[in-house]
């Protein structure tokens, strides 16, 4: 592929922490790689503000090859910026044009507390897995794979939902700041095996109670999570979530 | 879990809004079914009985109970979800994600909601109040007294402001329904894909032939196209 490199001018939300009031601040890029990963552009960023004695813009990240999660950015609009089925970290320069502005925000949800720039905090996320993502096994040896059959089209509608990083561009993306892409992701994951069965009807109860908890809002099948989703998890998740949750609370006392 | 756990839970609430949602929807047909009398090309007898009977029937009544609950309850947890909803943000983003990942009328039903309530009050006083409390003037039909609800839509829609309002509360039903019909079953569990995408076609259709069904008939009436 030809290398070209780009002048881009970026509008950055800066916020010193979750009390403060926030703003965007424009920078200039100029000399950008069109090779260079979003991330990249930002390290070079800010190792000029760094080198000029200006604080760096403050993102989070970790594995940079698309399986942590970590890498919540809201681009022109969209969570993970223009690409489908791609988090911030891969996504590619070469994905805009010179002269480009670029409007960079955090994820927006009262759930979701901006704790610096666009560094968020989804410790909201972690508490609805501790309340119910999990299933209980003894210790002792382990199983043999083949001893549990389950059948092909559930395996891999389990793993698609499985795929599910908890990165919260579904709930950046949702008008209602909905959870529950995520939350449906992660039920299905394990509604469909059979190691997920005794705790099942446990599980959806107290995950969608904790979820409404920390102040997600409801799902209107808008689809927008869907669309912004980096690993494509699909809305049918959020309606096996509503028959899971409607026979659970049908059956229990 | 409680029936108040239930309830209360945002799916839940979901729950309700599907439910009366779909019922809401067979109350349509019904109500399109009926009114389509009105093209029966004479003088509104067929239309006058089958109101009628609906109105003198203990089924119809009970019914119409479960009719008003169904409006309540939708409208009542619509508005708290819409209301749960909008705090969920917090700040508002600068460039929104817009028409990119989701259709407009799907990020607008308590808007189109709210513009059918407007109908709906309006459309009770002129045809329900009339009909059930106040009275309408009678017709005889094979010598017997029949309300004249027909006489009654000749004359509120000779008023042509009136049939713009019910052409437009028509085109709010379409759009609320174009997306509400098919999440409505998403919300109540549907999930085979087999399921969804047929429900998802029969929604749009639904959604464009009843609401333009209701549309004609202010519009017929106002243009003398019953007789
Ligand atoms: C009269 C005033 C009405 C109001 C205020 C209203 C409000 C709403 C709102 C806010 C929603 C979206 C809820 C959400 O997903 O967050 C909704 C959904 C829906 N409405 Fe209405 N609505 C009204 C009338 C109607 C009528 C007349 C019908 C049908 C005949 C209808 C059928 C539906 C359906 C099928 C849904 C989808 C339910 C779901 O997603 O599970 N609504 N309504
Ligand atoms: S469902 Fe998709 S968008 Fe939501 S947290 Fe999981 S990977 Fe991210
Ligand atoms: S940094 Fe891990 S997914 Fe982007």
């Amino acid at each position: 592929m030809e290398h070209t490199t780009i002048n881009i001018k970026l509008k950055v939300w800066k916020q010193a922490n979750t009390q403060s009031k926030g703003y965007f601040e424009s920078y200039d890029v100029p000399g950008i790689s069109t090779e260079m990963s979003f991330l990249e552009m930002f390290d070079v960023l800010n190792e000029r503000l760094i080198a000029e004695g200006k604080e760096p813009i403050a993102f989070d990240h970790d594995c940079r090859e698309g399986i942590c999660g970590m890498c919540s950015m809201y681009i022109n609009g969209k969570p993970h910026g223009p690409w489908e089925g791609t988090t911030t970290c891969q996504l590619h320069m070469r994905a805009f044009k010179d002269g480009d502005i670029i409007v960079v925000e955090p994820w927006r949800a009262a759930a979701f507390p901006v704790i610096k720039d666009l560094m968020v905090d989804r410790g909201a996320f972690d508490r609805i897995i501790q309340a119910g993502g999990y299933i209980s096994v003894n210790t002792g040896n382990a199983v043999d794979g083949n001893a549990l059959p389950i059948e092909k089209e559930k395996a891999d509608n389990a793993f698609a939902a499985a795929a599910c990083i908890g990165c919260g561009a579904c709930v950046a993306a949702c008008k209602n700041s909905s959870a529950m892409l995520f939350v449906s992701a992660k039920v299905s994951h394990l509604a469909l095996l059979p190691q997920g069965a005794p705790e099942r009807k446990q599980r959806v109860m107290n995950m969608i109670a904790q979820m409404d908890k920390e102040g997600f809002g409801a799902c209107t099948n808008t689809g927008a999570c869907e669309a912004a989703c980096p690993k494509e998890i699909s809305i049918t998740n959020i309606a096996r979530l509503n028959a899971e949750y409607l026979s659970a609370s049908l059956t229990t006392a | 879990m409680t029936w108040k756990q239930m309830f209360t839970s945002s799916v839940g609430k979901k729950l309700v809004m599907g439910f009366t949602g779909i019922f809401l929807v067979l109350f349509l047909i019904v109500h399109v079914g009926l009114n389509a009398c009105i093209w029966a090309m004479d003088n509104g007898v067929m239309f006058n009985k089958a109101a009628h009977f609906m109105g003198a029937n203990v089924v119809p009544r009970i019914l119409e109970i479960g009719l008003f609950a169904g409006f309540f309850l939708h409208i009542i947890q619509g508005y708290m979800l819409e209301m749960q909803n909008r705090k969920a943000r917090g700040t508002a983003y600068a460039v929104s994600y817009g028409n990119k990942g989701s259709k407009w009328y799907s990020r607008s039903m308590a808007l189109l909601g709210t513009l059918l309530l407007l109908f709906l009050i309006f459309h009770i006083k002129h045809f329900w109040v009339p009909s059930r409390i106040t009275g309408l003037e009678p017709m005889l039909i094979d010598g017997k007294e029949y309300h004249n609800l027909y006489g009654e839509m000749l004359v509120v829609f000779e008023n042509p402001v009136i049939v713009a309002f019910y052409v437009i509360s028509c085109i709010s039903l379409a759009y609320h329904l174009a997306h509400g019909f098919q999440s409505a079953f998403r919300t109540i569990g549907i999930n085979n894909p087999k399921y969804t995408t047929l429900l998802e076609s029969v929604g749009y259709g639904f959604s464009i032939i009843v609401p333009l069904a209701f549309a004609m008939m202010p519009i017929s009436m106002h243009l003398g196209w019953v007789n």
